[in-house]
């Protein structure tokens, strides 16, 4: 007997949203089935892989992940500049980390400066992050997204407590924008609905349900974004439908298994090959339930990642 | 398809003698329906129901055991495709290869590696759960010495038996009858042949065919010839395959409950490169793999599947909890601060992971709260200031530090001044709302 297999089929899509400008930009998201299931439908665009790089040194990154950039991260333009040219990366994510007020508690104008040089080091996209201080991120994010006027960037994050000012600065300068909830997809729907309240394009969303790392929440992450792809596809819930991100990197370089010496637990295997297996499985899971847009940090987790989707595609 | 309430009324006696415990005999089906009854607690039913209902009624993937004993492995089961349906049931079991080419010296080095794999990780021990033995060499006699070796070193761990010869599958399987070892290799060819063997031995089938229309066609054959454990392999070794015929699988078991793959999936995830292989293993423990072979099995390979193997299976109607004591964070003095918060896991990990990420080493009580986050269980009345005074006193956390300093979360800085009552000589100090503010509240602290 023949086996009929049922295809699905799918009543909404997940918005295709491009960035960066001609010849570098690149398209993601567009699809109209669950990840990677080009068997019954188009997926046109692959995940993309921002690396991610600080306005200052990633002196509060363990060592291991430190290393691949220990001669370039003193300056974020030679920084971004290495991961384009030698580690071909797709995109770049700028953590502005120095403007958070515990930090060195840098100006708005210097971060602005900050995101002048580094685009004009590079031509790939840039996403331009804020120190997730939600009342420093709104004025420093106004100041980054006018000096990246018209380099089509990515603005983020606006949460529920800052959404109006950076949603209206991406707005300005023609940039997309991440809006940020916690781990709740109520929360998530929200949050896209009062942005686009304000006249924002809900097709120049990307939504960032909020990472967690492989064994510390992963699995509230990953049924969070699995069920926002079901809403945008079987529901066709327009509010669901933007790309997702899953800001990968600094939430696992921060787990115990991504540090702990290799002689304090043996059991656990050489400490680099943990790491970045770490940051390169929480990565794949992700994919898995959805997200087409991921930021990293170890150059091997990421080139991993690429060969799992170049299979998977 | 699995019937309806409805359906299966009508198979019923329609008496409603309430002899199954329910008022009804709609009732009863409706029950039946949801899986929720057995129709064992209606002694009326007639054969012919019973026949009908107890096809639709099995399980949709069907359960199979490998190995026995305390490393036996469950496998199958599952009822849902998407793990916040439901939850996902048996855990995929990872396999380590053993090539039978090997040196015996290598074969035991693996077998070994395989046994030593265990983890303990939030209170759960995971292992590497079977070695699947390669009949690279296509020498029944040697797949046979390589089995006795298995057999003899570690006759505790559950085996999948790789070739397409009876023969060498006979002199593996008997080594391990009753131990519910996978025959793996059944193919149109020698399927009468493997089908002795099973049944003599009391082993599974693995199928292995080059497409879906080939598996479907060979379970049947499979289960006309008189065995139904099996588990099922279409031949799909790139991720992309992996995810279309896994998912393909599990959808025709699952939603029209479709017999001829309604069982357990096997696969193989070997690559060259190890932290590639690992994470297509990923794949295959996210989209329904119930066996996943790999051809090598490092420590840190090992840790990263078990965990998330571990998250995939969690589930998610349940709160994930840690356990109730004081932990230390980092290696902590007397004069350490003391948080406190709830064993919601989540909440742990996060506040947890802000202490370590302060530097600064502490102590953190993490009360009991049947898993509830630290608003939601203050909400419920778990996390009063009544409950933590005792649970303060009773850790007696006292005797480890100097000071008499509680730090709790912002968010219930409420309690405050209730607990400064209930637990005499302490000092209350009201910590961030969010955890992530725990490293700016320390630093301010030191200064």
């Amino acid at each position: 007997m023949a086996f009929a297999p049922s295809k699905e089929t799918y009543a909404g899509k997940v918005y295709s949203v491009t960035i960066g400008s001609s010849p570098q930009e690149i398209a993601f998201g567009g699809e109209s089935v669950l990840p990677f299931h080009s068997f019954e439908g188009p997926t046109p665009h692959r995940p993309v892989i921002a690396y991610e790089i600080q306005d200052i040194p990633p002196s509060d990154w363990p060592e291991e992940v430190q290393k691949p950039y220990k001669d370039v991260s003193h300056d974020p333009a030679v920084w971004a500049k290495f991961c384009q040219d030698t580690l071909k990366a797709r995109a770049l994510a700028l953590r502005l980390l120095g403007t958070h007020p515990d930090r060195e508690n840098r100006s708005p104008e210097d971060a602005a400066t900050t995101v002048r040089n580094v685009l004009d080091a590079v031509s790939i996209p840039l996403f331009i992050l804020g120190s997730n201080h939600a009342e420093k991120d709104a004025p420093v994010l106004i100041a980054a997204a006018e000096a990246a006027k018209d380099r089509n960037c990515v603005i983020g994050k606006a949460q529920e407590a800052n959404y109006k000012t950076i949603a209206a600065a991406a707005m300005a300068n023609n940039h997309k924008l991440i809006a940020m909830s916690e781990l709740d997809i109520n929360l998530s729907k929200q949050l896209n609905i009062l942005i686009t309240q304000m006249g924002f394009e809900k097709e120049r969303i990307i939504t960032d349900p909020m990472c967690s790392a492989l064994g510390y929440g992963l699995e509230y992450t990953y049924s969070v974004m699995e069920r926002i792809r079901l809403a945008a596809l079987t529901q066709n819930d327009a509010t669901m439908q933007q790309p997702i991100l899953g800001d990968v990197g600094m939430y696992v370089w921060k787990v115990k298994e991504t540090q702990a010496d290799e002689a304090d637990v043996p059991q656990w295997g050489g400490l680099e090959e943990r790491g970045v297996a770490w940051e390169a499985m929480t990565a794949t899971a992700l994919l898995m339930s959805g997200a087409e847009l991921l930021i990293m940090r170890h150059p091997k987790a990421v080139a991993a990642v690429e060969k799992v989707i170049e299979e998977l595609v | 398809m699995a019937l309806t309430g409805v359906e299966i009324f009508k198979l019923l006696p329609k008496t409603n003698c309430k002899k199954c415990g329910f008022p009804t005999c709609l009732a009863f089906a409706m029950k039946l329906a949801q899986r929720q009854a057995s129709l064992d607690s209606c002694p009326d039913v007639s054969e012919e129901a019973k026949q009908k209902l107890g096809e639709a009624s099995a399980p949709p993937v069907r359960p199979i055991v490998l190995g026995a004993g305390e490393h036996a492995v469950k496998m199958g089961e599952e009822t849902v495709l998407f793990r916040h349906d439901k939850r996902f049931v048996n855990p995929c079991a990872f396999a380590l290869e053993i090539k039978d080419t090997l040196s015996e010296a290598d074969i035991l080095l693996r077998v070994k590696e395989a046994l030593a794999s265990e983890v303990d990780r939030v209170g759960q021990t995971l292992r590497i759960d079977a070695v699947a033995l390669l009949n690279d060499s296509n020498d029944a006699g040697k797949f046979e010495a390589a089995a006795q070796l298995i057999a003899k070193e570690a006759p505790e761990i559950p085996v999948i038996l790789c070739t397409a010869d009876p023969q060498a599958a006979e002199a593996g399987a008997k080594l391990f009858a009753d131990r519910k070892p996978v025959v793996y290799g059944v193919t149109a060819e020698n399927a009468e042949g493997m089908v002795q063997v099973a049944k003599t031995y009391k082993a599974t089938l693995g199928v292995s065919a080059k497409s879906l229309d080939e598996l479907t066609g060979l379970t049947e054959k499979i289960k006309s010839l008189g065995v139904e454990d099996m588990v099922i392999d279409s031949g799909a070794r790139k991720a992309k395959e992996i995810l279309e015929h896994n998912t393909l699988i599990r959808r025709a078991a699952i939603k029209k409950n479709y017999k001829p793959l309604g069982y357990p999936v096997i696969t193989f995830a070997q690559r060259e490169d190890s932290l590639v292989e690992s994470l297509i293993a990923g794949v295959g423990v996210a989209k329904y793999s119930s066996i996943v072979v790999l051809s090598s099995i490092e420590k840190w390979k090992n840790l990263a599947l078990f965990t998330l193997r571990q998250n995939i299976y969690t589930d998610p109607q349940v709160p994930m909890q840690v356990e109730q004591k004081v932990y230390k964070i980092g290696e902590p003095s007397q004069e350490s601060p003391l948080f406190i918060t709830t064993n919601f896991s989540l909440t742990y990990f996060i506040v947890s992971g802000e202490i370590e990420n302060s530097r600064v080493p502490g102590y953190l009580a993490v009360m009991d709260c049947e898993g509830l986050s630290v608003l939601t269980a203050w909400a419920a009345g778990k996390f009063t200031a009544s409950k933590i005074a005792q649970f303060i006193k009773e850790s007696e956390v006292g005797n480890t530090i100097k000071h008499r300093e509680l730090i709790i979360p912002g968010y219930v800085a409420i309690l405050s001044g209730a607990l400064e009552d209930k637990l005499e000589g302490w000092k209350i100090t009201v910590g961030p709302r969010e955890a992530n503010g725990i490293p700016a509240f320390l630093k301010t602290r030191a200064a």
